[in-house]
This record gives C-alpha cells, sequence and structure tokens, in this order.
C-alpha cells in the first residue's frame, strides 16, 4: 500500500530518486524573479503562435480552456540546483495547439507578459513534451509561479518553462532568449548539467 | 505568496559587492543612462532583483533592463545594453599616478 500510494499521487519521493547531476531535492516551490510579477487580466490575455510565414494562431483566455487538456506529473529541476519532484499541472499540450500550423521552422522562441523570452528547438515542444498549463496543484495559477499560464517543458531547466507566457515564435533561425544571452546554456539539459555556456 | 513578496527588490547597492569582483572601484556610485527612458542616476537607484539565477537591475522609471549578471562557477557574464553609458568617478590621473 505504501509504494502504490507513494508513486500513484505523484507525490516528493525522498529515497533512493536519481536527479540530475548537481542538483539538490526540494519539498516547496521557490520563486525566483527578474522582474516585477506581471498582472494580466485574463478578459485580455491572449496566446499566440506566430510562424516564419508570418501566420498567426490566436487563442483568447475562453478558447484555451476550452481546447482538451491533460493533466500531467512531472519533476522540476531549476538551474539554481533545486529539484521538485512529482509536480501536478493541468493545461494543453503544445500538439494540439500546433495541430493547425503549418511551419517548417526548427526553433521557437518563447515570450511573455512582462518582457521575458526563451529560446528551445521547436522539436523539443512536441510529442508530448510540453504544455500551456493553467492549473498547478488542482489550483489555478498563482501569478508567482507563472499564472495565468505558463510554459511547462520539464525535461530542460526551469528557466525554459516561461511563466506569463504569452506567445511562442517559430523561427528558421535560433534566437537566444534573456537567460540565453546572459550566460546560460542555450538548450540547458539538466541531465547533462548545461546549466552555463560551454558546459 | 505575497505581492510584496514576488515583487521585492533590492536596491542597487545589493550590486556592490558582485560589480567589485570585476571592477576595480565600487561601481554602486556610478551615474548611469537608461537606454529606454533616459533617467540617469547612480546604479544604486537600480530595482534589482536576484541573486539567482542571476543579477537584473532594472531602471526605477521604466522597470527596462538595464544591467544582467550571471556568476558562473568560472566566468561571470555582464550585460550592460540598457545602460547608454556609465559615469565612474576617478581620482584625477595625476593624483592616481601618485605623482
Amino acid at each position: 500500500m505504501g509504494i502504490i500510494s507513494r508513486g500513484f499521487r505523484g507525490r516528493p519521493r525522498d529515497e533512493g530518486v536519481k536527479l540530475p547531476p548537481g542538483q539538490y531535492l526540494t519539498h516547496d516551490f521557490p520563486v525566483l524573479s527578474a522582474g516585477p510579477t506581471p498582472r494580466v487580466r485574463l478578459d485580455t490575455w491572449e496566446f499566440t503562435i506566430d510562424t516564419e510565414t508570418g501566420q498567426t494562431h490566436r487563442w483568447t483566455w475562453r478558447q484555451l480552456l476550452d481546447l482538451p487538456s491533460e493533466t500531467p506529473t512531472v519533476d522540476l529541476h531549476c538551474v539554481t540546483k533545486w529539484s521538485k519532484l512529482g509536480t501536478s499541472w493541468k493545461g494543453v499540450s503544445l500538439d494540439v495547439l500546433m495541430e493547425d500550423v503549418e511551419t517548417t521552422a526548427e526553433y521557437a522562441l518563447v515570450y511573455s507578459y512582462g518582457g521575458y523570452t526563451t529560446n528551445l528547438p521547436l522539436q523539443d515542444l512536441l510529442d508530448g513534451q510540453a504544455w500551456i498549463t493553467y492549473e498547478y496543484d488542482g489550483e489555478e495559477l498563482a501569478p508567482a509561479h507563472g499564472g495565468p499560464a505558463r510554459l511547462l517543458v520539464p525535461h530542460l531547466y526551469l528557466w525554459k518553462s516561461a511563466k506569463w507566457v504569452r506567445g511562442i515564435r517559430l523561427l528558421n533561425e535560433d534566437w537566444p532568449g534573456f537567460w540565453e544571452t546572459a550566460g546560460y546554456h542555450n538548450y540547458g539539459d539538466p541531465w547533462r548539467e548545461q546549466r552555463y555556456q560551454g558546459d | 505568496m505575497t505581492a510584496s513578496i514576488e515583487d521585492a527588490y533590492q536596491d542597487g547597492n545589493a550590486l556592490a559587492g558582485p560589480l567589485r569582483e570585476i571592477f576595480a572601484v565600487d561601481m554602486t556610485a556610478a551615474e548611469g543612462r537608461c537606454a529606454s527612458c533616459g533617467l540617469t542616476g547612480p546604479l544604486a537607484s537600480l530595482r534589482v532583483y536576484g541573486p539567482e539565477p542571476g543579477w537584473v537591475a532594472r531602471c526605477p522609471g521604466c522597470e527596462e533592463v538595464l544591467l544582467r549578471l550571471v556568476r558562473g562557477p568560472q566566468a561571470a557574464w555582464l550585460d550592460l545594453r540598457g545602460i547608454v553609458n556609465l559615469r565612474i568617478s576617478l581620482p584625477a590621473e595625476a593624483e592616481a599616478a601618485g605623482a
């Protein structure tokens, strides 16, 4: 019973857990900030995907909530070395949002309310690897953690999971984002400990 | 997580230590001009977020990013693109040369 219930709810697992190199386990949810927390009104909120050919796909808050949702339980790894296991989210898979988007772009630049940006290969957003989330742990996503909606791409360091997400630009060329232009690694794979440029 | 904690920032004096590691003088008194809104003031007057993942100093007038400083284990990255220039008070040249 103990073994089943520990895994079933995705609760933090302390014993024998394998973390990426250099990470330590935490049970709280630290908030790191590079600026004021944006307060985004839901009646004006929008999410857009802009393609390399200039096409724009746009969703209002209501339209996002009407899309089929998923409830991923994932481990988070922050480049500042904390990891949080078994976190529960609700959101829309990027596979759903990209369904009608025609593109041959290889790169994505994610941008946020408040001006934050981060870049990653488009393929890292697809095939069940990324979501636009709006609930955390059964409740609406708090502004401190990126609400009303944040990108969740848990196989990369958490700075790639842009808070307050506003849109994604699909690009033919890689365009480094906020931390990627300030010394952090361009890709950020925690299992290869890609923290800084040159790692 | 209250709003006051989320939005908590320090004043630019927090940059004294991190910048002393790079520059030979205390940079918090250096006067900088915001490339976005033109506001001029000492680095000590900036709104500073950090230290992790990196120091981010914003203009108290328009909130644009003026300075970013990331300290890795073996290097630091310093981005000053948000500042038009810095005026750094120095001793007179003859004085500095010990004449």
